[in-house]
């Protein structure tokens, strides 16, 4: 209880103008100077929310798309990681691949979704495939980014220590790239996120783009922004779990416990 | 301070010479340098900045493996580098990510026991008076205390030399001079050979059996001046300030302008 306390005291500026813009789209929602067709008022999107809660199927659609953010993710950022370590240090793969990279990184997710649909077809391997690409990317550039800029001292305690290069690697190399590394997690869980939502908005019979979807067809205004700032939620929630997570394993980083 | 005399762990330099390739012109580093250093032997190596001194113990340490002229320790004409050989450099060095047991850990050469390990790691922790904050990270240690780490991590595999490249350079002038006792009390200790990259002309006196003076770049020994003064040595006495004024007059012998320097 005292440390809810102290978190409000903390965070009372993050609430007080959410709250605000809340009552203000409240009471011009009940004057009727916003139309509910238009813009339903907070109030009777809690409604809504209470009733998608209670009827399961929110939490279905969710848990549809968050499995497959899980399952892409996992496949891209571990190519990421393996790819991204083999190219920081080995100098001729990086220039073998340079070409095909440079070309393949600026095509956006999206644009890969109508020729994966023709290979896969709507289910699941085309959603987990899009979310891998995108992914993918972003944690190897931050991968291949970390491990090569590296201090070069901390190389050369190693070196006047005689280690073999499975040691340089393992106990010097990849921790001190690990906060970059984190750093290419974080950002492409938010990819894959974002990548999801994207995938099931052009083609999919479930997961939250598709209830979005769905309930546009049916002009359910109510259910489409809960399904839209359900999305916001979850990429809140999940920001804070990468939070904790990092703290945890790079309790020596002295910037993040500054922040 | 007596030595245990080990003919085999001599370290002598020998016309060495080193150069820098920097867009295609040679800048020469070190013109010529022979030194003998004796086992045992506390050496300073002081020189105008950007001489090329901390050059001369990358090259002993085999940070550096093109030059010409030898290296020899003992019987092994040094190529490149060997757990006989440690180095503190200004900064500690250590492994933000690791404790300070851990970073002395790492030091440990292979062909130990788990358990040999762990001793090994004890003795020195207490060698350099960290045995209590061994499960600290180096950001939660003081300058003073991350050197001592460092230093600990130098001497895990019993170095016949250890190299300071201005090891106290970034400490302040207080635990400076603690740090300079320290490494003599740890010199004692060890019987270890010492060179010392510095620009403090009073912690080269202080801390040198000899102090090699090194000119301006290409950096050459321009003198080696035995300090012959009985340990503790104190830095206000006369011989310690008489030795101060050759050293000086060593050292800016270069200088055109000759600006006021009063001891």
């Amino acid at each position: 209880m005292k440390k809810l306390g102290t978190w409000l005291k903390e965070n009372s500026l993050a609430l007080i103008l959410p709250v605000l813009l809340l009552l203000v789209w409240e009471v011009a929602g009940r004057t009727g100077l916003i139309r509910a067709t238009f813009l339903p008022k907070p109030s009777a999107m809690a409604e809504v929310l209470v009733e998608l809660l209670a009827s399961g199927e929110l939490l279905h659609h969710l848990g549809t798309s968050i499995i497959r953010v899980a399952e892409g993710f996992i496949i891209g950022a571990t190519l990421g990681v393996v790819v991204g370590v083999q190219m920081a240090l080995v100098k001729k793969l990086r220039t073998a691949v340079s070409l095909i990279f440079g070309l393949l990184r600026p095509v956006p997710v999206i644009a890969w979704i109508p020729l994966l649909i023709l290979w896969m077809g709507i289910d699941e391997g085309s959603k987990i495939t899009v979310i891998a690409i995108g992914s993918f990317w972003t944690v190897l550039v931050n991968v291949v980014q970390g491990i090569r800029s590296v201090d070069k001292k901390y190389l050369e305690v190693a070196t006047i220590l005689e280690k073999d290069h499975k040691t340089l690697i393992t106990k010097v190399i990849l921790p001190a790239a690990l906060p970059s590394i984190f750093t290419g997690v974080r950002v492409g869980i938010d990819v894959a996120w974002r990548s999801v939502v994207a995938a099931e908005l052009i083609a999919a019979s479930s997961g939250i783009g598709y209830m979005i979807m769905y309930a546009r067809e049916l002009s359910q205004i109510d259910v489409v922004l809960v399904g839209v700032l359900s999305i916001g939620f979850t990429g809140i929630i999940i920001e804070q779990l990468l939070k904790l997570l990092e703290k945890k394993l790079l309790r020596w980083n002295v910037n993040i416990h500054e922040s | 301070m007596s030595v245990t005399a080990i003919p085999s762990s001599t370290l002598v330099i020998d016309n060495l010479n080193k150069s820098f390739q920097i867009d295609r012109t040679t800048i020469e580093i070190l013109q010529d340098i022979n030194l003998t250093i004796e086992p045992g032997e506390f050496i300073s190596i002081i020189g105008p900045s950007g001489c090329g001194k901390s050059t001369l113990l990358r090259l002993v340490v085999g940070l550096e493996k093109e030059f010409s002229g030898s290296i020899v320790l003992g019987d092994e004409t040094i190529k490149g580098p060997g757990l006989n050989r440690g180095m503190v450099f200004q900064e500690s060095r250590l492994y933000p990510w690791l404790t300070v047991e851990e970073n002395v850990t790492f030091g440990v050469g292979e062909g130990h026991s788990k358990a040999e390990t762990r001793q090994l790691v004890k003795e020195h922790l207490e060698l350099v008076g960290l045995a209590n904050f061994s499960q600290a990270y180096p950001h939660q240690l003081s300058g003073g205390m991350q050197q001592r780490a460092s230093i600990a991590r130098a001497l895990i595999n019993r170095p016949q030399v250890l190299l300071l490249d201005e090891p106290f350079g970034a400490l302040d002038a207080i635990t400076r001079i603690y740090m300079q006792q320290e490494i003599i009390r740890i010199w004692e200790a060890e019987k270890t050979t010492i060179l010392l990259v510095t620009h403090d002309i009073d912690e080269a006196i202080f801390l040198g059996d000899k102090v090699v003076v090194m000119s301006q770049r290409p950096a050459t020994v321009k003198a080696t001046i035995p300090i012959d003064l009985p340990r503790p040595r104190d830095r206000n006495s006369l011989d310690f300030l008489k030795l101060r004024k050759v050293i000086y007059s060593e050292f800016f012998s270069e200088t055109t302008v000759p600006f006021a320097y009063s001891i």
